[in-house]
C-alpha cells in the first residue's frame, strides 16, 4: 500500500503536520486481553449500586424490559449503521423511526414527532426554545414542580439566548395552578408543565392550557411515558408540545444513559421541531418508502440559522422504545401503567400507616407519590441505604424548607415483600 | 413491507407483564384518565420478531457492507465493548445523588473520572466533562463555557464566532444556539481557511474561532498554530471541533497546538456504536482557565482515592441530567483501555495509510479537490463524470447496487459534487481494493453507459424516493 502511495512510510504521511505541532505527551497505559479488560470492568459494575433495591425515580425507573428489546435492537444491521443518509439501504432505520414516530403521537395525543432527542431534560429545553420560535417571544413560565434537573437545563438553554424564565413555585405537591394562570401575558411563550410533576401528583391542565392559548401562548407538558397507559395524554389535556424521557420504554437505567428524549407537536408547528424527522413517500414505481424529510430545518442544510443544532439523535434508544412499545402492545402497555398503580396506591397505604408519616399529595398520584416524614428525609434515607433500600428522593436539596418530604417510587417491579420491608425499615428507622 | 400497525390484530398479544402481588386500587380518577387505550400494535412476540427482524435487513451495516462515510468514522468495534457497555444496565443515576450514594457507586465514577484523564491526555486539554450527549451537544456546551469565560472577566461585547465554510453544520448551529452571531471565513484555493479573510475578520467582538483539523476536506492545516495565536492576540478563544480526532492520536494534540476547548465524538473515534444515528456521546475538554466554567455537577477524586460528585457553582449549570451517555462512555473507556497507548497510534496511522491508498488509487478517474497527501478521509469532485451527465449521488446509488455503503457526498458544501471517503482504519486492503474496483467501474459506466448510474439503484426494496413529495406531504407518523 505504501509503494501505491508513494510513502517510503506511514510517518512521511504525517509530514503535512509542522514538526513543532507534534503531541507533546501521550501518556498511557499499554493496551490489554478482552479477558483482562472485562476483569477490570466488571469489577467498577460490581461496585455499582446494582443490588440496592431502589424506591427512587426522580425522571428515570426501574422498569421491566422484554428479552426481546436487547435482542431486536441489537440486530447488527441496525446497530452498527449510522444515520439513514442514503434511504434505499436505510429502509430498516427509516421505517423503524416512521413506527417510532406513530408510537409517540399516540402516547401523546399529539400529531408529529421527530426521530428523537437526547434526553428529557434537553427535550424540556428544546420545547421551550421551540417556543420562542413559533410565537416570536421571549420569555417562558416554568412550574417548579418539574423535575429540578430538567428546569436547570431550559434555565441554562434560554439564558444563553437572553430569553427569561419566570418560576412559579408549586402550592403543596401540585402545580399552583391559579399562579401560573396570572403569570401568563402577552409576552409569555409558553408555559411549561410535568405531569405527573416532580412530587408524584397527576393534574388537569386543561384549563390552563385554554388560559395559555387566550393568550397566544403555548402549553408544554413534559410527561412519563409509562404514567400516559393510564393519565390523559397531553394532547387530551389541550398541549401543543409534548416532551419526556423515553427511557423507561426500555432503556436500561446504565447510570445515566444512554436514554431517548421524545417531542410532539401539533402538525401546523411541524417546520419548528428540531432534529431528524422521518417522512413517507413512494418511488418512480410507486412503491412506499420512507426519507429523512424537512430537512431545510437542519444544521447540515441551514446552518447558522437551523431550528437546531442537533445532528444525531438517539435512534438505537428510541428502536429499543418502539420494541418495548410493540412487545407490550395495546393491552400489555395499559396493563402496566394499572400494575405500577396498584403496586403505589399499595405502598402509599403501608407507608403512609407508619407512625408519624403522611402522605403529602393532595390529589390523585400514579406510581410515585410525596411522603412527610417526622425526620430530615436525608438523614432516613441514608440510614436505610446502609440497609439496601434506596427509599425515595429526598426533596431538601431542591426544595428549600421540604426537608422533611420524601419522593418514593414504585415501579411494577417492586414486590409486595420489598414494599412491606421499606414500610418496617422506616419505621425503625423513624422510631430509633 | 407493512408497518407493524398494519400488522396488529385486535386481541392479539406479545410479551406478558408481572402479576399483581398487591390488593387492587381504588380506580383512579377518571377525570385525569385517558379516554381510550394506547393504540400500540397488537401482535404476538413472533409476529414482532419476524418484523423487526426483517426490517434489519433492509439495512446497509459496518457489519455488514463497507461503509466508507466520510467525516463520521464508520469503524467496525470489537464485540467486547458490548459486553463492557452492557455491565452497568442496573446502575441507578440517581443513587449517586442521594446522601451516603456515593460510597455505592464508585465503580462508575471511577470510570466516568477515568475517561475524563485518558480524554484529557489523548487531546492535551486539562480537564475534560462527559456530559454532553453528543457532538453537537458537546458544541454547544463547549461554547457556552466560553461565553461564560468572557462574561466572568467582564468582557460581554464579543457577539461574534468565526467557524470555516468547510466546517460541520453543526458549528455554526450550535454557536448560534449558545446566542453568538456567525462569521464564516472561506476556503482559499489552498485548501484551508483563507488567512488573509480571517485575520481582517478577528477582532475585539470575536467570542471563539471554530475549527477542524484535519479539515472536512481531510487536509490538516499547516496555519493552524498561527490561526490560534491570531484568536489569543484578539483575547478570543479557540474551539477545536474533534470530528476528525481519528486521523491524529499520539501525532499532534489540539491543546499543545494552542486549542482552549475542544469536544470529541465518542461515537466516532472511540469504538461505541452508530446505532442509525446515535447515541452519540460528546465530551468537552478545556485548558486551565476555563475549568471553572465547566458543567455541573463533577465527579471528583479524593485525597484517600474514593470518588465524589460535586457541585460545579461558577460553571454553565447542568447541560444533561447525569453524568452523560454512561454506557456509551463505558464502552469508550474499554476501548481506549484495550487498545492502550500504541494501539491508538496505529489506529491514526492506519487510517491515514488507508486514505491515501484510497486517494492514490482514484485520483486518475476522480477529479481530487485537494490533490495532497490527505489524513483520514480524502475528497474527491465527480466534476470529470458530470460532463457526461453522472452525479456523485449516481455514483452514489450504483454503489449501494454494488453492495456498498456510498461515501459522503455534497458535503463539503465548498466542493461541487463532492465524494467524501473515510475507509477508517478497520478496513483490510482487499476490502478496499473491491470498493475501489466498483468506483473505477462506475467512472467508465459514467462514458460508457450512464442510463445505468442514473436508474441505480435496481437492487434494494425500493427505488430513489421522491423527497420533494415527502416534504409536501408531511406524513410522519400513520394514521389510526
Amino acid at each position: 500500500m505504501l509503494a501505491v502511495v508513494g510513502a517510503g512510510s506511514v510517518e512521511e504521511l504525517f509530514a503535512p503536520i509542522p514538526a513543532e505541532l507534534r503531541a507533546k505527551s501521550f501518556d498511557l497505559p499499554a493496551g490489554m486481553s478482552e479477558f483482562e479488560l472485562m476483569k477490570l470492568m466488571k469489577a467498577k459494575a460490581a461496585a455499582g449500586g446494582g443490588d440496592i433495591t431502589p424506591f427512587i425515580g426522580g425522571g428515570l425507573y426501574d422498569h421491566v424490559i422484554p428479552a426481546a428489546v436487547d435482542h431486536l435492537s441489537g440486530r447488527a444491521e441496525f446497530y452498527t449503521a449510522y444515520t439513514p443518509y442514503q434511504p434505499e439501504c436505510s429502509q430498516g432505520t427509516l421505517q423503524a423511526l416512521f413506527e417510532y414516530q406513530t408510537a409517540i403521537c399516540r402516547l401523546t395525543g399529539m400529531e408529529a414527532s421527530n426521530a428523537s432527542l437526547y434526553d428529557g431534560g434537553t427535550a424540556v429545553a428544546e420545547a421551550a426554545l421551540m417556543s420562542l420560535r413559533i410565537t416570536g417571544r421571549n420569555r417562558v413560565v416554568l412550574d417548579a414542580s418539574v423535575n429540578p434537573l430538567h428546569r436547570e437545563i431550559v434555565c441554562g438553554y434560554l439564558a444563553s439566548l437572553s430569553a427569561e424564565v419566570t418560576e412559579v413555585a408549586p402550592k403543596g405537591c401540585g402545580s399552583d395552578l391559579e399562579r401560573l394562570m396570572a403569570s401568563i401575558g402577552a409576552e409569555t411563550a409558553a408555559v411549561i408543565v410535568q405531569n405527573p410533576n416532580f412530587f408524584g401528583s397527576v393534574e388537569d391542565f386543561a384549563q390552563l392550557s385554554a388560559k395559555a392559548h387566550e393568550h397566544g401562548a403555548l402549553l408544554i407538558v413534559s410527561c412519563y411515558p409509562i404514567a400516559l397507559g393510564l393519565v390523559a395524554s397531553p394532547g387530551e389535556m389541550g398541549a401543543d408540545i409534548a416532551v419526556g424521557d423515553g427511557q423507561s420504554l426500555g432503556n436500561p437505567l446504565s447510570f445515566g444513559g444512554p436514554y431517548f428524549g421524545f417531542i410532539a407537536t401539533r402538525k401546523r408547528y411541524i417546520r419548528n421541531l428540531p432534529g431528524r424527522i422521518v417522512g413517507e413517500t413512494v418511488d418512480k414505481q410507486g412503491r412506499r418508502g420512507y426519507v429523512l424529510t424537512l430537512q431545510a430545518r437542519e444544521q447540515h442544510i441551514k446552518r447558522h440559522k437551523a431550528t437546531s443544532n442537533i445532528c444525531s439523535n438517539q435512534s438505537l434508544c428510541a428502536l429499543r422504545g418502539l420494541i418495548f412499545a410493540t412487545a407490550l402492545g395495546k393491552k400489555g402497555f395499559a396493563d402496566l401503567a394499572l400494575l405500577n398503580y396498584d403496586k403505589a396506591q399499595y405502598a402509599k397505604s403501608v407507608l403512609g400507616a407508619v407512625k408519624g408519616v403522611s402522605v403529602v399529595n393532595a390529589g390523585a398520584t400514579f406510581n410515585e407519590f410525596t411522603l412527610a416524614l417526622p425526620k430530615k428525609a436525608a438523614s432516613v434515607v441514608e440510614r436505610l441505604l446502609g440497609a439496601g433500600v434506596a427509599a425515595g428522593v429526598p426533596l431538601g436539596e431542591y426544595y428549600p424548607g421540604m426537608e422533611h418530604h420524601l419522593v418514593v417510587t414504585v415501579t411494577e417491579k417492586r414486590s409486595k415483600t420489598e414494599i412491606d420491608r421499606l414500610a418496617a425499615l422506616l419505621e425503625e428507622a423513624l422510631c430509633s | 413491507m407493512q408497518l407493524i400497525y398494519e400488522k396488529s390484530v385486535p386481541g392479539r398479544t406479545g410479551v406478558r407483564i408481572p402479576l399483581s402481588d398487591v390488593p387492587k386500587a381504588a380506580a383512579f380518577p377518571e377525570a385525569l384518565q385517558r379516554k381510550a387505550a394506547v393504540a400500540f400494535p397488537e401482535v404476538s412476540e413472533l409476529d414482532m420478531v419476524r418484523h423487526f427482524t426483517n426490517l434489519s435487513r433492509r439495512n446497509f451495516s459496518v457489519d455488514t457492507n463497507f461503509y466508507p462515510l466520510g467525516s463520521c468514522t464508520m469503524k467496525y468495534n470489537a464485540k467486547v465493548m458490548e459486553n463492557a457497555g452492557g455491565l452497568f444496565a442496573d446502575c441507578h443515576p440517581v443513587l449517586a445523588l442521594l446522601p451516603g450514594g456515593e460510597q455505592l457507586v464508585q465503580g462508575p465514577l471511577s470510570l466516568v473520572h477515568g475517561l475524563e484523564q485518558q480524554l484529557a491526555e489523548i487531546t492535551g486539554m486539562d480537564e475534560v466533562t462527559t456530559q454532553p450527549l453528543a457532538g453537537a451537544h458537546g458544541e454547544m456546551t463547549g461554547i457556552m463555557v466560553i461565553a461564560a469565560y468572557h462574561k466572568a472577566r467582564g468582557d460581554e461585547k464579543r457577539k461574534i464566532v468565526i467557524v470555516p465554510d468547510s466546517s460541520h453544520g453543526t458549528n455554526p448551529a450550535s454557536a448560534a444556539m449558545a446566542g453568538y452571531d456567525i462569521v464564516t471565513i472561506p476556503t482559499a484555493p489552498y485548501g484551508d481557511m483563507d488567512l488573509d479573510l480571517y485575520r481582517a475578520a478577528m477582532n475585539g467582538q470575536v467570542a471563539a474561532v471554530m475549527m477542524t483539523c484535519p479539515n472536512t476536506l481531510g487536509l490538516f492545516n499547516p496555519h493552524i498554530a498561527e490561526i490560534c495565536a491570531i484568536a489569543h492576540e484578539a483575547g478570543a478563544l479557540t474551539y477545536y471541533d474533534g470530528a476528525n480526532l481519528n486521523a491524529i492520536m499520539g501525532k499532534v494534540r489540539p491543546g499543545d497546538v494552542g486549542f482552549d476547548v475542544i469536544h470529541v465524538n465518542l461515537h466516532k473515534t472511540f469504538g461505541t456504536p452508530h446505532g442509525g444515528g446515535g447515541p452519540g456521546s460528546g465530551p468537552v475538554g478545556v485548558k486551565k482557565g476555563l475549568i471553572p466554567y465547566l458543567p455541573t455537577p463533577r465527579v471528583v477524586r479524593k485525597g484517600n482515592g474514593s470518588f465524589s460528585v460535586e457541585a460545579h457553582p461558577e460553571g454553565i449549570g447542568r447541560v444533561s441530567d447525569f453524568f452523560g451517555n454512561f454506557a456509551i462512555m463505558a464502552r469508550a473507556y474499554a476501548y481506549i483501555t484495550l487498545l492502550g497507548r500504541e494501539g491508538l497510534i496505529e489506529v491514526s496511522e492506519q487510517a491515514v495509510l488507508n486514505a491515501n491508498y484510497m486517494m492514490a488509487r482514484l485520483k486518475g478517474e476522480y477529479e481530487l479537490a485537494f490533490d495532497t497527501t490527505c489524513m483520514h478521509e480524502c475528497v474527491f469532485s465527480a466534476s470529470r463524470q458530470l460532463k457526461e451527465g453522472v452525479h456523485a449521488i449516481d455514483i452514489a446509488k450504483y454503489l449501494i447496487d454494488r453492495g456498498f455503503h456510498p461515501p459522503t457526498v455534497y458535503f463539503p458544501l465548498n466542493v461541487k459534487e463532492a465524494i467524501m471517503i473515510e475507509p477508517t482504519e478497520t478496513e483490510s486492503k482487499q476490502s478496499m481494493d473491491a470498493f475501489i474496483e466498483v468506483m473505477l467501474e462506475a467512472a467508465q459506466m459514467a462514458r460508457t453507459n450512464p442510463e445505468v448510474l442514473h436508474e441505480a439503484p435496481v437492487t434494494t426494496p425500493v427505488g430513489r424516493l421522491d423527497e420533494t413529495r415527502a416534504a409536501r406531504a408531511q406524513q410522519v407518523c400513520c394514521e389510526g
